[in-house]
């Protein structure tokens, strides 16, 4: 029963600040409350789906990493005090119908999926050990490439953030 | 046998590979190298087809059929075509024609083509040209015979027209492409009717399975079909237009195309499938009605045209019809035996007016020539010789051949017989009128040209002088018993006449009737030499210039009786007329009003489509995810 | 039904959904290319969530490795597009979306 309860918190703390993160007014505090979905969704990985090593990296990469990118870009370019322009509401009233009904026909389609897959593994199929031995094994050309892309991302970056002038 | 087998593929394959030499180094290589390429191949193809045909004369009678596999070329369901090469005495006899004359051709062409800068090209379609013949003659189905066909016929389209500078050159290569193309037609459909009535394409099993069925009515109509082919190719009435205009083309070319191989194709195709003629009587009276027809008729346009290529060109068109009054006739040997030895004296004759052109800086017209005996002593002399030759003076090759096609129409029926001795008597004293209208007399040419008259060099005369004397002897492989021979030519040729000869009833004629026969003939052509030695030589006629007034019967016959202008008003402008309404109603408002609705439609609908591409990415986000709902819900509909 | 610790798989489905959806209603509604980018993040994230908790129902870690994967492509993604959008500011002074206007032909 523990676990159904730590579901629901984590689940409605997850929804909830996602919604913020939509439509809270500045964008500080929209990273703050992306940050607290990050959070919630590593609670899943970590307390409910057996999946710490992601529950860890989650943490790591998307709270401590990328957010922490969004927040210096945001902060670098004192965006802060922009007032941002709001599209007419028919515009946002569209996109609030448009995407309740991508809801409902995700759901729909989702719907029964789980009986497709198979049972595969053993019980400690997500322990670090386990991953570790399927991510160096099967995955390890998909990794490797994954290393390069990194590279690449990181020196585009560089490129793209180079003034004009001394290029 | 993987010996022989050997040579046969090699005998087609060496033009071929002397063509592509030659086509693809034509700007490389010099002038003399590939001449030498060109009739080097066609020698050494020469030499093959003699030792295939020794070798064919050592089998015994019955057994003179080596057939070669090269391999399957199609192969779909219950259609397949080999590529496959069928020596038998027909054929063998066929590739001797076709790579001897070839090859003297081949080294007149080196003299006569010299100084054209082009001769590079003009080789190499020599050559191309062998090789389709040699296929066609050698092919052991329908399909390859079709291919050659094809092939010779755009060689001969390409050698016309081969000065394409010349208008009227080009035009007159269209026309004997157009006019064949017709005849092809026929040939085609009649191959895929024989396809769709026998399950079969080679000829083996073709005939084989026509013993069998005997005569129908199908039958009469490929035949017809087949033989409409041959009057394309070998220029009988109706298609014969092409032919005189095909003498455009460099005079070599006239001689081998035009006069030895390709127009004989036709006559090949006929005894090839003799035994489907002789089951189809209806189609064999036509192929005798035809050639007569054509024989009398060229042979009279003959007698009053002043262009010398042109006279030679009518003379081969009336022979040829000779030819098949006597496949008409059932007398297949007796057809490829005056094929033979015409290929000789045509190709002679041809070749002897071309050094007589040569040597005239181009000049064509025989009122401009005239006491050329002087001044071209041996193109005279081989002239002469071709002339006595198709005139049929004994022991000339014309002789025994033509005599034997009378003897055959005789057997037939002596109308026939008078129509064919006609024609024969026709040729003479056209024949005779060109010779004396060229060499003898007085000279007509101007002084400027008179002085530069000179000899053709060795390797024109040679050829010429070779040809000369198969001209005189070509015939003796012929010799009809009566005059104490054994017509081995004949003999030779009957295994694949057999089945033919088994159904046609043959009543020989008596000695004393072939005698006669033939000392009539020969009687009645020195009498007409007579006549017209004193015509052109005792009283130096000269035909008269273009626009003088000449009797309504020599207009017609100075016209060519008026076939093209004919042809002109009742085929082309007729079509002419139509395309252009065709023109107006369905290409302009038909096809291009609803092509160009179209892309109206198309400009005028991007217009407006384009306003969707606003640039604004928060629309298109917007217009992505309604995309995604809709996939994704008419997925889940789908199910 | 299957369970991961008595809580049904459907559960995470809608949860996913729920989430995904919010991200795309946060890409519709707003005009900040910040907070959009955000919400394609967002969107990432619930990907993620329904492999992991497809992988635990099946326990087939391949699941997780493939999350491991789009985290890794998802912080280049976000490095490219930060700097892009750093750029985009130095030369508009703006990260209105509607300043991207220029997409078109």
């Amino acid at each position: 029963m523990l676990s159904q309860y730590l579901f629901y918190f984590l689940s409605f703390l997850a929804v909830i600040s996602a919604l913020l993160v939509v439509f809270s007014k500045s964008s500080v505090q929209s990273v703050l409350w992306l940050i607290v979905t990050l959070f919630a969704i590593s609670g899943h990985y970590i307390f409910l789906l057996n999946a710490e090593f992601l529950g860890v990296v989650q943490v790591i990469v998307y709270a401590g990493a990328i957010m922490v990118l969004f927040l210096f870009v945001i902060m670098f370019l004192n965006l802060n005090q922009e007032v941002e322009a709001h599209k007419p509401a028919v515009l946002k009233f569209a996109a609030t119908i448009s995407s309740g009904l991508l809801l409902i026909i995700i759901i729909g389609s989702l719907k029964g999926s789980e009986q497709l897959g198979t049972h595969v593994g053993s019980n400690d199929f997500s322990s670090i050990k386990n991953l570790g031995r399927v991510l160096f094994k099967e995955f390890l050309f998909p990794f490797e490439v994954s290393s390069v892309l990194l590279l690449i991302a990181m020196v585009g970056a560089v490129m793209l953030g180079k003034s004009e002038k001394e290029g | 046998m993987v010996n022989s087998e050997l040579i046969i593929a090699l005998i087609p394959l060496l033009p071929l590979i002397g063509f592509l030499l030659i086509s693809l180094f034509v700007n490389r290589i010099s002038k003399s190298l590939a001449s030498l390429i060109a009739t080097g191949s066609v020698l050494v193809s020469f030499l093959l087809a003699v030792i295939i045909f020794i070798k064919l004369i050592g089998l015994p009678v019955d057994q003179r059929v080596i057939q070669v596999n090269i391999f399957n070329w199609i192969s779909v369901e219950d259609f397949s075509a080999k590529i496959s090469f069928l020596i038998d005495p027909l054929s063998s006899l066929m590739l001797l024609i076709i790579t001897g004359v070839g090859f003297l051709i081949h080294v007149y062409s080196i003299g006569y083509m010299h100084n054209d800068e082009a001769s590079n090209r003009f080789f190499s379609y020599l050559n191309l040209f062998v090789f389709f013949m040699l296929l066609l003659v050698m092919g052991s189905n329908y399909l390859l015979l079709f291919v050659g066909w094809e092939g010779v016929g755009l060689c001969s389209y390409l050698l016309i027209g081969f000065w394409f500078k010349n208008k009227e050159y080009t035009y007159a290569a269209n026309k004997a492409f157009i006019m064949n193309r017709i005849g092809d037609l026929g040939l085609i459909v009649g191959v895929i009717l024989i396809f769709i009535h026998f399950g079969s394409i080679e000829y083996s099993s073709v005939l084989q399975a026509v013993s069998k069925q005997g005569g129908s009515e199908i039958l009469t109509l490929i035949t017809i079909l087949l033989f409409v082919g041959a009057m394309g190719k070998s220029a009988q009435i109706p298609l014969y237009t092409w032919l005189p205009d095909a003498m455009a083309g460099p005079t070599p070319v006239s001689a081998l195309i035009h006069a030895a191989t390709m127009v004989t194709a036709g006559i090949y195709m006929v005894a090839r499938n003799n035994i489907l003629y002789t089951l189809s009587p209806i189609s064999l009276n036509l192929i005798l009605i035809v050639g007569l027809i054509t024989a009398l008729f060229a042979a009279t346009i003959a007698l009053t045209q002043n262009d010398i290529k042109k006279v030679l060109a009518y003379s081969t068109v009336s022979q040829l019809g000779l030819m098949f009054v006597a496949l008409g006739v059932g007398a297949y040997s007796t057809g490829i035996f005056h094929m033979t030895t015409h290929a000789f004296f045509k190709a002679l004759l041809f070749l002897a007016a071309g050094s007589v052109i040569h040597g005239m800086q181009g000049e064509q017209d025989i009122r401009n020539m005239g006491g050329l005996r002087k001044y071209l002593p041996i193109t005279f002399y081989v002239f002469f010789i071709g002339v006595l030759a198709i005139s049929g003076i004994p022991p000339f090759a014309g002789f025994f051949s033509k005599d034997e096609i009378l003897a055959k129409a005789f057997e037939h029926s002596p109308v026939v017989y008078g129509l064919a001795l006609l024609t024969s008597l026709l040729t003479v004293f056209y024949m005779f009128r060109l010779l004396f209208l060229t060499f003898f007399g007085n000279a007509r040419a101007t002084e400027e040209v008179k002085h530069h008259i000179h000899e053709s060099p060795k390797s024109m005369t040679i050829p010429l002088i070779v040809l000369a004397i198969l001209s005189l002897v070509g015939g003796w492989i012929g010799i009809p018993e009566v005059l104490g021979g054994s017509n081995q030519v004949g003999e030779f040729l009957d295994p694949v006449f057999t089945s033919s000869q088994v159904l046609l009833s043959e009543h020989a004629l008596s000695r004393s009737t072939e005698i006669i026969l033939m000392s009539v003939v020969v009687v009645s052509t020195l009498i007409l030499i007579g006549v017209a030695y004193s015509i052109y030589v005792s009283k130096n006629t000269v035909p008269q210039k273009e626009n003088s007034t000449l009797s309504p019967f020599h207009t017609l016959l100075y016209n060519k009786y008026y076939i093209d202008e004919l042809y002109d008003s009742v085929i082309v402008k007729p079509l002419k007329k139509i395309a252009k309404v065709f023109y107006r109603l369905i290409e302009k408002s038909g096809i291009d009003f609803m092509v160009n609705t179209f892309g109206n439609s198309i400009v005028s609908g991007s217009k407006f489509a384009r306003l969707l591409q606003a640039g604004d990415i928060a629309f298109y986000i917007f217009a992505m995810v309604i995309g995604i709902i809709v996939l994704i819900a008419t997925g889940g509909l789908m199910k | 039904m299957k369970t991961v610790q008595g809580i049904s798989l459907d559960y995470y489905i809608w949860l996913s959904a729920a989430l995904f959806t919010i991200g795309v209603l946060g890409v519709l509604y707003r005009r900040n290319s910040i907070i959009i980018f955000m919400c394609i993040e967002l969107m990432l994230n619930a990907v993620n969530l329904l492999l992991v908790a497809f992988a635990s129902y099946y326990q087939d870690p391949q699941g997780q490795v493939f999350v491991f994967f789009i985290m890794a492509v998802a912080a280049a993604e976000v490095a490219v597009g930060l700097a892009i959008l750093v750029l985009m500011h130095m030369n508009t002074k703006s990260i209105d979306i509607k300043v991207l206007n220029r997409l078109k032909w």
